[in-house]
């Protein structure tokens, strides 16, 4: 069942290349892949039925052997973290290939090959368990994405697609080091060369600090560009603003995840006492990225790359969360969630403005204003998706958040801390603020319609004399919107299922960086006991900053009833 | 020592290749124009009968020497030799020297050069074969220099261009002094050790201890000067003029047949001392390896000619391949990450296969009449001929080391021993590299897909051409997914285990084939 779900796509993708004159027809090519999409949606959701919700670690492994001299293989397993973002990817895919169908001008064969390409790679990297192979898939990410920015992206796309390429080439190259580091460390352990991750988990934390400093410095040299972290995030607005619509869903939807997924599931295991003793400098990276990107949201005037800058912001707030090392991993289990509602709001809002920049060929916020005056329902979508973004309680963007700041508030003293939090927090506000400036200069207001050239809305009638009136979402376009909103909106009302299934499974990739935290906390207070007179109170942790809660997850006493 | 006769009976491939050679001499020069255009058929045949054979004569049992991975080697020299086969196989017929001797009333035998062609191809594989198998110095010597004689010539007669002279001449003179300093360096070994034959030198070595001043000497000018046939630095300059002006189909011969042979030359020159290295060749070594990646990676990014790009790229694949060569194989441990060697060997069919490819695809288009050479020539090719640039999607993908192309597997067969040699600055290095080069060759993509259309760029009529352009990038992703390229990787290691198992006590072992088979995965 498992790689049915990258076989499928592929497979797809294959066909799509058939010399067949049938898929020459722009409606033919675009049913074709939003079937095979929706199938594999389909594939996902039996697969999630098949689950066993209550395992706490990977399971349903198997594998085809590879390069049997390098221990490399084929092999995939599935925990609840996988599985979610699995089922988010292919949510995604046919709503972007739904909302594809007259945003792409010629070539939409290759658009669709590439795309479907682009989700085999995708679900490989959430599937994989042999390190290798997702490095692979994590990689392949980058060429069908530098195809479908390079080929159908606007203006300037040859230069994003190019850095991006290079941008996140570069940063992957040095986790490629890092990750054949750790598996030449597992030999001089006595093992054969083995890239399975369950094998490498225990070599990588038998490695010195300063080797865990070294693999933890690679991971993040690759990982935190994807994500992408706060100094090495420009290629993202570039690369957002210049792909076309379909890709910037998937960017912001599922690739910047590879990135915090590699962190959670790579770096934070492999390499804990690096990330205790480094994980304060990448929180401050992190809270920095949410600042100051929040700042420079405000003041764009290119409505994509707003959004685009947010979901820098946005992901801060994610890796702050992993970082937080909690002791009920509220901060972890609140980034994945995050991870999946980012998805869903963010990749909703490129969607959004893709069908303003497909009426408008403009994306300049001074071009236009109350567009809630003649487009109802658009506006309707469009807030509906800002307030998801900003963290409404009630929509799924506000859960995430909530816990990533808890989480952080937790943090041990010798992690993060609750300073990270109260910065942090500044960001909230500031995302509300841009956001609702976005709303307020394009949503409401004075009605303000950009100059229409006649050609690109061939298909409307254009009134004589009067000024351009653009039409509202048509049926499909409100169907691309609609299962995305009500995603949301469930997952805002109802987090705690979701919550419930990811506490194992995160619990065991924080657990080992946590008992270094608690290690060297503990370490602390024996010492402030012999330096001290006053008694400590060894049994709820140590320092008084940070108490060690003992009360049951927050979600606990929601699912009780 | 085996006697003469036991040494012959080895050569049964090398000199299958040397009667083919004589016979595409006569063919060549028939007056039946039909014996003429089965020239390239006899010399694929010849390449298919000695690949046969290598698989049939037994193994040279000196206990020296390349051993088993002298016949991966020849292997990897048929195979690849059978794909450079199919995209040289057209270039004779498009020679106007040729057309103007076969096509005029009169057959003018003595303008035709269509023979020599494929009978010098023939040989200079024939010197790749001898190297690998080479157990002495003089034979070593004589064998890296058919390589590279025959492909001098074929560099001067492969284009109807001045350029091509000139290339083959500078070819040439920078390849004799490339000669004389390895010759020189073979010279000192001899004097230290007071033998030519490796058996000879190597017992020698092996009784005075430490390597004395003199060897050392020896073994850094050798390497220094077979630097050349691998184009490393400090001896790279040529290869960026030679590459540009030989025609197309020979540039992808010059980028793999004489490095091929420079690799196996240094791995029997180093394998004097063993691994691991002594110092002073370490430091020799990491500085070639070094610099050689980071110049032809950095000057690759400053070129505005595609066939200069290939080569700079060519120069900085010699550097990633030196660090399989610096790593060794470890002894005591049968693992294939542990094997630099046969990493090395790996490697270069990877790279092989990618350059091939890449520069077959330019071969096979021309623009108004010339060979195409620009970035801009490459324009848009998507659109007019989308098999081509997919194979050249393919073959630059494979050569940036991107997965799943078969590059990838290749570094990490280069970076798994350097780790485990205790090289970690160079893998990091050489991973930076990595990064660097992807600029240039997202170029190629770049031009090639998302380019304006060049108007003007027609297809040269050379079927084999492009089909030799896509064996080789299918061969790329097909190794790179697993299928047969999990068995070649087996294979180099368990053949280099063989003859290099312990380097102290070679005699004793040489004649044990161990026979384990493949590391499974622990963990399942």
């Amino acid at each position: 069942m498992i790689p049915l779900l990258v076989i499928l796509p592929l497979l797809s993708a294959a066909v799509m290349l058939a010399p067949v004159k049938w898929f020459d027809d722009r409606r033919n090519a675009w049913s074709f892949a939003l079937l095979s999409t929706v199938f594999t949606f389909i594939a996902s959701l039996l697969l999630a039925y098949q689950f066993d919700w209550s395992s706490p670690g990977i399971t349903m492994e198997n594998g085809v052997e590879w390069v049997p001299a390098f221990g490399l293989s084929f092999s995939w397993g599935i925990d609840t973290i996988s599985l979610w973002l699995i089922l988010l990817t292919t949510f995604l895919m046919p709503i972007t290939v739904l909302a594809s169908l007259t945003a792409v001008g010629e070539r939409f064969r290759e658009f669709y090959f590439w795309l479907l390409i682009l989700q085999a790679a995708m679900t490989g990297t959430f599937i994989a368990t042999d390190l290798i192979f997702f490095y692979i898939c994590f990689e392949f990410t980058l060429v069908p994405l530098y195809f479908l920015i390079g080929v159908f992206g606007s203006g300037n796309r040859l230069h994003a697609a190019k850095v991006f390429f290079l941008y996140t080439f570069t940063g992957s190259m040095l986790t490629f080091a890092g990750v054949v580091y750790v598996a030449y460390f597992n030999t001089t352990l006595g093992n054969d060369w083995t890239f399975n991750i369950q094998a490498l988990y225990g070599a990588a934390q038998a490695m010195s600090p300063l080797q865990q400093a070294l693999v933890l410095g690679a991971m993040m040299a690759g990982f935190a560009v994807k994500v992408p972290l706060f100094p090495v995030h420009t290629w993202l607005p570039l690369a957002h603003t210049e792909a076309p619509t379909a890709g910037s869903v998937i960017l912001a939807g599922v690739l910047l995840k590879l990135g915090t997924y590699g962190i959670l599931r790579f770096a934070i295991p492999m390499a804990p006492e690096a990330v205790v003793t480094y994980g304060a400098a990448i929180g401050v990276l992190a809270v920095m990225g949410i600042l100051y990107t929040a700042l420079v949201c405000w003041v764009q005037t290119d409505v994509k790359k707003l959004v685009a800058y947010s979901s820098v912001s946005h992901l801060g707030f994610c890796v702050l969360g992993m970082f937080a090392l909690d002791m009920d991993n509220i901060g972890a289990i609140g980034a994945v969630m995050y991870m999946i509602n980012h998805g869903l709001s963010t990749g909703a809002l490129f969607l959004c403005i893709g069908m303003i920049y497909e009426r408008f060929h403009t994306r300049e916020m001074a071009a236009m204003g109350g567009l809630a005056r003649v487009m109802p329902v658009w506006a309707f979508f469009m807030v509906f998706f800002i307030m998801a973004s900003v963290g409404l309680p009630g929509l799924n963007g506000f859960i995430g958040e909530f816990m990533t700041l808890l989480g952080t508030f937790n943090s041990p003293s010798n992690v993060l801390g609750w300073e990270f939090a109260a910065i942090a927090g500044i960001g909230m506000v500031f995302a509300a603020m841009y956001l609702l400036y976005l709303t307020g200069k394009v949503v409401f207001g004075p009605l303000k319609v950009p100059h229409v050239d006649p050609a690109w809305v061939s298909d409307q009638h254009l009134p004589e004399g009067h000024g351009y009136r653009p039409r509202d979402l048509n049926l499909r376009e409100i169907g691309v919107l609609t299962p995305l909103a009500i995603a949301c909106l469930v997952f805002g009302l109802a987090p705690y299922p979701i919550l419930k299934t990811l506490e194992k499974p995160v619990a065991q990739l924080t657990a080992p960086a946590q008992n270094v935290a608690q290690a060297r906390l503990d370490e602390t207070a024996h010492r402030l006991v012999e330096l001290t007179t006053e008694p400590i109170d060894l049994n709820t942790g140590a320092l008084p900053l940070s108490p060690r809660s003992t009360a049951a997850p927050l979600w606990a006493a929601g699912s009780a009833d | 020592m085996g006697t003469l006769a036991e040494k012959v009976a080895t050569l049964w491939p090398e000199m299958t290749l040397m009667i083919g050679a004589v016979v595409c001499l006569f063919t060549g020069l028939s007056a039946n124009a039909g014996i003429r255009k089965l020239t390239s058929v006899i010399c694929g045949l010849a390449l298919v009968i000695a690949a046969v054979l290598v698989g049939l004569v037994p193994e040279p049992s000196s206990g020296v020497g390349l051993g088993g991975l002298a016949v991966f080697i020849k292997y990897a020299t048929l195979g690849i030799g059978l794909v450079l086969l199919l995209v040289a196989a057209q270039v004779p017929a498009g020679l106007r020297q040729v057309i103007d001797a076969e096509h005029v009333r009169t057959f003018e035998p003595g303008n035709n050069i269509r023979g020599e062609f494929f009978a010098f191809f023939l040989m200079s594989l024939t010197g790749v074969m001898l190297t690998a198998g080479a157990d002495d110095l003089a034979w070593l010597f004589l064998a890296l220099e058919l390589t590279s004689l025959p492909t001098y010539v074929m560099v001067a007669v492969s284009r109807d261009k001045i350029a091509a002279q000139e290339s083959a001449v500078k070819y040439f003179f920078l390849g004799a002094m490339g000669a004389a300093i390895f010759l020189y360096g073979f010279a000192l070994i001899y004097g230290a050790t007071g033998h030519t034959d490796f058996v000879g030198i190597r017992e020698a070595i092996t009784a005075s201890g430490e390597p004395s001043q003199l060897l050392l000497a020896g073994l850094m000018l050798s390497v220094i000067g077979i630097c050349f046939k691998i184009a490393a630095f400090p001896m790279h300059f040529y290869a960026a003029d030679v590459y540009q002006g030989a025609s197309t189909s020979v540039t992808a011969f010059l980028a793999f047949v004489p490095k091929t042979a420079g690799f196996a030359a240094l791995m029997l020159v180093l394998g004097f001392v063993g691994w691991p290295l002594p110092q002073p060749l370490v430091v020799l070594l990491w500085v070639i390896a070094v610099a050689t990646m980071t110049l032809g990676n950095v000057l690759g990014l400053m070129q505005d000619n595609v066939k200069r790009v290939l080569a700079y790229s060519s120069i900085a694949h010699s550097g990633y391949v030196l660090v399989g060569l610096l790593a060794g194989n470890a002894a005591g441990s049968d693992s294939a990450l542990t094997n630099g060697l046969a990493g090395v060997v790996f490697y270069l069919v990877a790279y092989g296969l990618g350059t091939i490819a890449s520069f077959a695809v330019l071969g096979c288009l021309r623009r108004r009449g010339e060979e195409v050479e620009t970035y801009e020539d490459l324009g848009g090719l998507v659109k007019r001929h989308p098999d081509l640039a997919a194979i050249m999607l393919i073959s630059v993908l494979s050569l940036i080391g991107l997965p799943p192309v078969v590059g990838f597997l290749g570094k990490i067969y280069l970076i798994g021993p350097a780790y485990h040699a205790g090289f970690r600055w160079i893998v990091i290095i050489t991973v930076i590299n990595s990064a660097i080069s992807a600029v240039y060759y997202l170029r190629i993509v770049n031009a090639c897909f998302f380019g304006k259309p060049a108007d003007d760029v027609t297809l040269v009529p050379a079927v084999s051409r492009r089909i030799g352009a896509g064996v080789a990038a299918l061969l790329a992703i097909a190794m790179g997914v697993g299928i047969g390229g999990a068995a070649l990787i087996d294979g180099a290691n368990h053949m280099t285990r063989i003859i290099f198992k312990s380097d102290t006590q070679v005699e004793a072992e040489a004649v044990a084939v161990p026979a384990e088979t493949g590391q499974t995965l622990s963990a399942r």
